[in-house]
């Protein structure tokens, strides 16, 4: 099993709907977010071209956050979910610094806090807070080894890329374009 | 034109605008272990090679200071941490693939290996000290049978720590000035200068100074070359390493690093050395303790230069 989750850039309108369902369904503390959307304007006017990404920890396959972490925290779980247990977290931020993509952030509690996928959730048979309120349906979430999820489906579709392969980190979100 | 911006706002404490979530602690605590490290590595060496009397501060005196850095640095760490009651999990299990864990699992070794190297030689400090008790006596009588033993450990252990200090940064590709194997060589070097600098400082002992203004002056050397070795390799590389070097090249860190550690703390005290060595006579105190001034610099500026590096997207 291997879970990972695809954004689509071309539905996306960048209302952050993800990002709160997100805060309220994990409990996020205030001023701090789990995922988070990025508005990327390219071009010169009026040639300009609008992209928009909703980001989060990428799971990686090769994730530089379990390798640098000293305790064994930060681990990989079912489905390749790269999760952190509170209980073993010592809180020196190794992992912080060896994300290229500045997913985690350092919870007032102590720990290093971060994107599970809604793991709870996916243990009870339900998709991810993000996904479930997404008003555009721009995000698909699944098992990439089951051919018939709504994710292998949609990247066998259409055009898609993850955000820095060259950092070696084999991302699971892939952003269809 | 590219533009992008975070339309949710993002804005995580320690993480954004850029990383931040190493602070001085770090820092210290990085020039204090390869301090520590380079005064045992240096004590260890003269006493395997038998130069214990030629290079009495080296192997008797400067490592009583090893433990007191290596406490300070360990309360350094200990402050850093976010979950501090669960330190401990450092010491459930070894992860290979962590510099940290091997970092933490060599401060278990080496610390103690300090205090006994201390114990041994406390004669030297107090001249009456007794231990009082027989079984320490005997102990410390099995611990001098032992000393060369003793003494490869603390050699090998220190050298250890003092690239690990180097390791530690270069394991993150997420911070492209942090990603290059240099860095392990560069803070050894750095750390056994810095103490061979403390034995200047504390040697009464003339032919001793002079070997050690001669040992800090090859290793000043030796860090001069990996530092342009290092930039070198920078700019050769991907886009991501040369913004990272352009920062010391014209950014924002171009002053404080090449003044405070290239020239305040190699270049200068290098050329007072020389002409101490040529006899001419220089305040010892002047060039080591720039030395050691250098030393510091440059883990505080490659800590923080270092989390403002980061890949382009």
């Amino acid at each position: 099993m291997r879970y990972a989750m695809a954004v689509d850039t071309r539905k996306c309108v960048g209302c952050s709907d993800c990002v709160v369902a997100c805060q309220t369904e994990n409990n996020v503390p205030i001023g701090f977010c789990r995922d988070w959307v990025v508005e990327v304007m390219d071009g010169t006017y009026p040639q300009l071209e609008m992209e928009i990404r909703s980001e989060r920890c990428n799971h990686c396959a090769n994730s530089p956050c379990v390798r640098c972490c000293p305790t064994g925290a930060s681990r990989f779980t079912e489905g390749g979910i790269v999760v952190v247990q509170r209980s073993v977290c010592i809180g020196c931020g190794a992992c912080i610094a060896s994300c290229p993509y500045d997913a985690r952030y350092p919870h007032p509690d102590g720990y290093v806090d971060k994107c599970t996928f809604c793991i709870h959730r996916l243990r009870k048979g339900m998709s991810p807070a993000c996904v479930d309120v997404c008003p555009t349906k721009c995000l698909s979430f699944g098992d990439l080894d089951d051919f018939h999820s709504d994710i292998s489906d949609v990247l066998k579709r259409r055009k898609y890329k993850t955000l820095i392969p060259e950092a070696g980190t084999g991302p699971h979100i892939y952003y269809l374009i | 034109m590219k533009e992008e911006i975070f339309v949710s706002g993002r804005m995580n404490q320690l993480v954004d605008p850029h990383l931040h979530i190493w602070h001085w602690q770090i820092s210290l605590y990085l020039f204090l272990g390869g301090m520590a490290a380079g005064i045992l590595a240096i004590a260890a060496l003269y006493y395997i090679r038998g130069r214990e009397k030629d290079y009495r501060t080296a192997v008797r005196i400067t490592p009583f200071l090893a433990p007191l850095l290596l406490i300070l640095g360990l309360v350094a760490l200990f402050i850093d941490l976010r979950h501090k009651l669960y330190f401990w999990q450092l010491y459930t299990n070894i992860k290979l693939q962590s510099p940290m864990s091997w970092g933490a699992w060599t401060l278990m070794v080496i610390t103690p290996v300090s205090f006994i190297w201390c114990a041994l030689h406390i004669r030297d400090i107090f001249p009456k000290w007794d231990w009082k008790f027989k079984w320490l006596n005997d102990l410390e009588y099995f611990l001098n049978l032992h000393k060369k033993t003793l003494a490869w450990i603390m050699l090998i252990y220190a050298i250890i720590l003092g690239i690990y200090t180097g390791i530690l940064l270069s394991a993150f590709n997420a911070r492209p000035l942090w990603n290059t194997s240099i860095l392990g060589p560069l803070f050894l070097t750095s750390g056994l200068s810095a103490g061979a600098a403390v034995t200047l400082i504390l040697s009464e002992n003339k032919a001793e100074r002079r070997q050690f203004a001669r040992i800090d002056l090859v290793l000043i050397g030796i860090e001069l070359f990996l530092i342009i070795h290092m930039f070198m390799g920078f700019l050769a590389s991907t886009q991501v390493q040369i913004e990272a070097a352009k920062m010391f090249l014209g950014g924002e860190y171009t002053v404080s690093f090449w003044i405070f550690v290239v020239i305040l703390g190699m270049l200068f005290p290098a050329i007072l050395e020389i002409l101490e060595l040529s006899k001419y006579h220089i305040p010892v105190l002047i060039p080591a303790v720039l030395v050691i001034f250098g030393s510091l610099m440059l883990r505080f500026i490659v800590v923080y230069a270092g989390q403002m590096s980061r890949w382009l997207y």
